[in-house]
């Protein structure tokens, strides 16, 4: 199936050529960074994670979103979203790598990694992180690709796939689950320390995956012959809308119990990110615009009548994709950090080259996206002639 | 005839292989259950079942008498000065094993408007406070952050793989991370010390009790330094300094509420 991948228009190898260019800069700022060390990013002492982590953590939602096609098709035998699954399992697949690749670039000694495989510590957090990571990425590779290549010889996917498809059900909650619990058992840190992370994390997820994949999904149509199909859309924004709903309602929780209870160490890290704590508010423009695109996008996607207007919900994908994003991939880590456990204040600011770092592994993730996209693509119009 | 010669060699010479390599894979387990690699111990060494410190805060009255504990642990330690780089910089990229805190800062959770001013205002030395449950080691995916049998919390920097998890773990401040090489600034300087290795960038480090100079019959060095400001002892011996400072004072730890155990207590 990969020759599908070979053959594409001057559009397909434009789009490819412009992702490796950016790849091609991200490396060698990569080699910079190998060289040096971690102190080329904005990170510090007491902002030891910054950028990187956080675009792991979002990205970790966006790949666990592709179990919001995979459920309705598979356990509820929705039928439209047929057509869509393996763009759902694609889509998690970039997700996986652009994760991996985050969680690489983000160690002081990457050249030491399969300690964590060498020395298994199933008391760390990080460790289960690696397995199930790794296991999703496995499971949506042979899903995807045993059910592409079925639908390509015009048979039904072969009987022993399906428990794989239904493991990787657990398993799409399972790495948000597990990435949550990274911060939420970490005594000191007050902001994590919340049972409501973990569902949490999962409902910004369920908006930003799906939402990601509606968009795809307009581009496909324009550019392709392969229609998704406007119900498995429509069908698709009731579930973003539900699920950026309950992820604001959960925002707000955490607001209130902080708040309420009006304990310094919990409601610090808050006033740090939406008014700012001891004259330092770097995030708090960024927060207050998350709270609005995420608000704007609710009222877009609750009315039918503007969430059946295709332009409209476009808009409305964009703003919960960049709500969230700004929610979790960053204000979620550096809010952890600021203030300090010793409750200083210090900052964290990205650096120029932590950023444009960052950038080019979303660009390999993009890379990886519009190879699988065109094969899947490919395959479709094929059955389709 | 050839070929199947040629097959026969083939599968001849596979075999001959695999035989070596199980061969080498018995040798090596058995070695490893009959001659285990032993840990010699120093005739001299200190030994205790829990190493603790009692720091006696009354005897600091300056910034003076806490930085001649500081400096001499970073220097026979080998921890950079990263003064060279600016205010900034410094702050961003500090490595830190020992260091001084206002009791705000120190003991966030037990101060309060009206707080003695005499202990507003002390020089606090802090460290890592080397828990009984300590979250640093249990966040490591790697085990390279571990509890010795005596309590030290120790790590191995040839393991760390830089994750910082530890340091998003450890609820007092107590690890740095190497964001940048550290030879360079004691290179800089030419102070290098003999005794304690260097570290190189990309992993974290922090204090450990001294575990170099335990084993060879000494004390650590901010205990020997501090003339008798910090007694340094078996938390488990009834008749040890450590306990017996404990018995006859009223002590604090920091962050008492997270269940971490700290070895460190305080006299105010």
């Amino acid at each position: 199936m990969l020759e599908t991948a070979l053959k594409g228009t001057k559009r397909y190898w434009g789009l490819l050529a412009a992702f490796a260019v950016v790849m091609g800069i991200g490396f060698l700022i990569y080699l910079k960074q190998f060289d040096f060390g971690l102190g080329i990013t904005g990170m510090s002492r007491d902002v030891s994670w910054g950028f990187y982590i956080a675009q792991f953590t979002f990205l970790v939602g966006v790949a666990a979103g592709g179990v919001m096609v995979v459920i309705p098709y598979y356990l509820h035998d929705y039928k439209k979203f047929g057509k869509i699954t393996i763009l759902g399992e694609f889509l998690a697949i970039a997700a996986i790598v652009m994760c991996l690749l985050f969680i690489v670039i983000d160690l002081g000694q990457p050249m030491r990694i399969l300690n964590v495989w060498l020395h298994p510590s199933p008391g760390s957090v990080l460790f289960w992180d690696t397995i199930v990571l790794n296991g999703y990425l496995f499971l949506n590779l042979l899903v995807g690709w045993i059910v592409l290549q079925s639908e390509r010889n015009a048979v039904p996917p072969p009987k022993w796939i399906k428990p794989f498809i239904y493991l990787s059900i657990p398993f799409a909650f399972g790495i948000h689950t597990v990435t949550a619990y990274l911060y939420c058992g970490l005594p000191g840190r007050h902001f994590w320390m919340t049972a409501i992370l973990a569902p949490r994390f999962l409902a910004s997820a369920f908006a930003a995956g799906p939402s990601f994949l509606i968009l795809l999904c307009f581009i496909v149509r324009k550019y392709t012959k392969f229609d998704p199909g406007k119900d498995a859309i429509q069908a698709l924004s009731k579930i973003v809308t539900y699920a950026i709903i309950a992820n604001v309602f959960f925002l707000v929780c955490e607001v209130f119990v902080a708040m309420y209870s009006g304990i310094p160490s919990h409601m610090d890290h808050i006033k740090y990110l939406y008014v700012g704590l001891h004259g330092h508010g770097a995030l708090v423009p960024w927060m207050w615009a998350s709270v609005i695109l995420m608000l704007l996008a609710i009222i877009l996607l609750v009315n039918p009548v503007t969430r059946r207007n295709e332009s409209v919900l476009m808009a409305a994908c964009i703003f919960v994709f960049a709500g969230t994003w700004i929610d979790k991939g960053l204000g979620m880590i550096s809010g952890g950090f600021v203030p300090s456990p010793l409750h200083h204040v210090n900052e964290y600011i990205p650096s120029v080259l932590e950023v444009v770092l960052s950038l080019s592994v979303w660009a390999a993730g993009f890379f990886v996206l519009t190879i699988l996209f065109k094969m899947a693509v490919s395959i479709k119009e094929e059955v389709n002639a | 005839m050839e070929n199947s010669r040629r097959k026969f060699l083939k599968v001849a010479g596979a075999s001959a292989l695999g035989m070596g390599m199980a061969g080498t894979a018995v040798r090596a387990i058995a070695s490893g259950s009959g001659n285990k690699p032993k840990t010699m111990k120093n005739d001299n060494a200190l030994t205790a079942k829990h190493w603790g410190m009692v720091i006696d805060t009354r005897k600091f009255k300056s910034h003076k008498d806490v930085q001649k504990l500081i400096d001499v642990c970073h220097k026979i330690h080998n921890v950079p000065d990263f003064e060279y780089l600016g205010e900034h910089k410094q702050q961003m990229h500090e490595i830190k094993w020992m260091w001084e805190e206002e009791y705000k800062h120190a003991f966030t959770d037990l101060n309060y408007k009206y707080v003695n001013k005499r202990v507003e205002h002390l020089p606090f030395l802090v460290l890592c406070n080397h828990c009984e449950n300590p979250p640093c080691v249990k966040a490591c995916p790697t085990k390279a952050t571990f509890k010795r049998d005596d309590g030290i919390v120790s790590m191995d920097f040839h393991r760390c793989i830089g994750c910082r998890f530890c340091m998003a773990a450890c609820p007092y401040g107590s690890r740095s991370f190497n964001f940048r090489d550290p030879r360079a600034a004691l290179n800089l300087k030419e102070e290098t010390v003999s005794g304690f290795p260097t570290r190189m960038k990309g992993v974290v480090e922090k204090c450990n009790f001294c575990a170099e100079r335990l084993a060879i019959g000494k004390k650590p060095a901010c205990v020997e330094a501090s003339n008798g400001a910090i007694a340094f002892g078996d938390l488990e011996d009834p008749e040890s300094d450590v306990r017996k400072l404990l018995e006859s004072n009223y002590t604090i730890r920091r962050k008492q509420g997270m269940g971490t155990e700290p070895s460190v207590y305080y006299i105010v």
